[in-house]
């Protein structure tokens, strides 16, 4: 009996003892700490550290109308192109759902973008927007290519929507191929039969039925967005004025430009927290409008 | 009659409206490529046409400015060991926990699945504390160990859900004919989870090869750059030399883009598994 019982203690050290360090060490004991620092006004390198109970977030709601633009920028930001990519994402895939001869390879070319890592990304389109662009709309004429596109606090915005939308519809396109694939075409055959047109067939049978698709679709989307880093910083590094600086990078210019550990652990809690609710309540509204067929 | 030209005409009026969206999509390769080859001139003037002398000399240029081999063997080895070592710990530890329902298993599967909600910005200020403190700070090991620890919870949880569909039958077999529960999880359920560790690698090869902040924090040498970094360190210091700039980023998204044409069936296979379990 004892035997058995060691060697049960033995099993669970060996498979499950290896992930339990690594996330203790690494997501636990970083998230807890982080907690605390929030707490003080720590600098990063100096030896004391002071407990300053809520100053911190006090400070943060009261006197950092830099992060206050930034969380308007990153709501801003994440409605918008959780919007556009979902929408586009959708109607690649329902339109990839159809028997065209090229359809293997657009799903790949469309695909594409997102495997290239967002820094990447964002500094092949730094070099569309600044040369790319200007060359198009010399050809074209059209001035909508001539705007000064990073360079302006608005359209600094849609060119960060433009890239985003650019690497991630893709890869809801492949989420939403698989969903459509599993629509059974004998429902939709009735419906047409029935005389339901189009666009009836899309909004009351496909999009229902699809609605698991669409939980995980918006759920990646805002996750992406909510939390972009790799392209805000290669587009825009945040400019002009701060203007396009997502939460994410302000948390890193609070803690690795200006030093103030503090302050920057207090806004990542705050962050957290935010997506944490976010996520929940995602989660919860779309799994309710789901249906079997 | 009518009904089937109908259908034809739309079609075709679909796929012509689809390939052109897909040449869009294709533009910024387009610009990325052709302007690659460009004398500086040449780029500054016209950046949409076809150059007018290819100078393959940029390519040379970039590939030693970012050090592309050691770049590229950097990131090669430290997406490789993360991924090898991530199927390894996590199918095991979800192996157990399925198997072994005790409280403690429990508890410790939802503290996997709450981790996963936490951005990667909500812990990085304090991970670089911890990281040096742990010494593994500026070594491509210790990156690795960083990545085994924000990569065990997706994965443990992908492996979670596959591992509870394997048959009990099958493992009760082999243990009568006298295999020990490690050989019964290496010799028998491994192998069974082939599909699932196709997903767990595809889905964290794209993100590690990718990763620009994590490693931006642990790493400081320039020999340990992976190739995310030393690109953002090559723009850093050459601000607008699009004729170095435009190479180095060919160079740099090459890797992937081949990973990705050659194994795009898996990828878009093991996206579609794990972000329905997701």
């Amino acid at each position: 009996m004892k035997h058995r019982k060691s060697s049960q203690l033995l099993q669970q050290l060996v498979f499950v003892g290896p992930s339990i360090v690594f996330f203790i060490l690494i997501i636990v004991v970083p998230f807890l700490l982080g907690m605390y620092y929030s707490f003080t006004d720590w600098n990063g390198v100096s030896e004391n550290i002071n407990w300053v109970g809520f100053d911190n977030f006090l400070h943060i709601f009261a006197n950092d109308p830099k992060f206050q633009t930034a969380f308007w920028f990153t709501v801003r930001f994440t409605v918008v192109g959780v919007v556009l990519t979902n929408i586009i994402g959708f109607f690649l895939a329902y339109f990839l759902t159809k028997p065209l001869k090229t359809r293997n390879i657009l799903r790949t070319i469309f695909f594409m973008p997102n495997v290239i890592g967002g820094l990447l990304l964002g500094f092949i389109w730094q070099f569309i927007f600044v040369k790319g662009f200007s060359a198009v709309g010399d050809v074209t004429g059209w001035s909508f290519f001539n705007l000064p596109w990073l360079g302006d606090e608005p359209t600094a915005f849609w060119g960060i929507v433009i890239v985003f939308v650019w690497q991630t519809a893709g890869y809801l396109m492949v989420i939403y191929i698989s969903s459509l694939t599993n629509v059974s075409p004998d429902l939709l055959e009735a419906a047409e039969i029935d005389g339901a047109s189009r666009w009836q067939v899309l909004r009351s049978i496909i999009l229902p039925l699809i609605m698991p698709g669409v939980t995980i679709c918006l759920f990646l989307a805002i996750s992406w967005s909510f939390k972009m880093f790799d392209l805000n910083l290669s587009l825009t590094k945040g400019g002009p004025f701060g203007s396009t600086e997502s939460v994410a990078l302000n948390i890193y210019n609070e803690a690795f430009v200006n030093n103030r550990y503090g302050i920057g652990t207090a806004k990542a809690l705050i962050f957290f927290v935010i997506v944490a609710i976010i996520t929940m309540i995602q989660v919860r509204l779309t799994k309710s409008k789901e249906v079997e067929a | 009659m009518e009904t089937t030209k109908n259908y034809r005409f739309s079609t075709i009026v679909t796929e012509f409206i689809m390939v052109l969206i897909g040449l869009l999509f294709l533009v910024p390769f387009y610009f990325l490529f052709v302007n690659s080859v460009k004398t500086f001139g040449d780029l500054l003037t016209n950046s949409a046409a076809w150059p007018e002398v290819f100078q393959w000399g940029n390519y040379a240029n970039a590939w030693e400015k970012i050090k592309f081999p050691s770049a590229l063997m950097n990131s090669l080895i430290v997406t490789v060991v993360s991924n090898l070592l991530l199927v390894l710990i996590s199918s095991m530890a979800a192996y157990r926990m399925v198997r072994s329902d005790t409280r403690f298993n429990r508890i410790l599967f939802g503290m996997f699945i709450a981790a996963m909600v936490i951005p990667f910005q909500s812990i990085m200020i304090p991970l670089v504390t911890v990281t040096s403190n742990l010494g593994l700070i500026d070594s491509l090991g210790g990156l690795i160990i960083c990545y085994l620890g924000f990569g065990a919870p997706m994965s443990v949880f992908l492996f979670h859900g596959f591992v509870k569909s394997v048959p009990l039958e099958i493992e009760e077999a082999a243990r009568v004919d006298g295999s020990s529960v490690y050989g019964v999880f290496f010799r028998i359920v491994f192998p069974l989870m082939k599909p699932m560790y196709v997903t767990v690698i595809i889905l964290n090869t794209l993100w590690i090869w990718n990763d620009y902040l994590l490693p931006s924090l642990i790493l400081q040498s320039s020999n340990l750059r992976t190739i995310p970094i030393a690109t953002f360190a090559l723009f850093g210091q050459y601000t607008k030399q699009w004729d170095l700039a435009l190479p180095a980023l060919v160079l740099g998204i090459m890797p992937i883009i081949i990973f990705f044409l050659l194994m795009q069936k898996y990828i878009i296979q093991g996206i579609t598994a794990g972000s329905v379990k997701g």
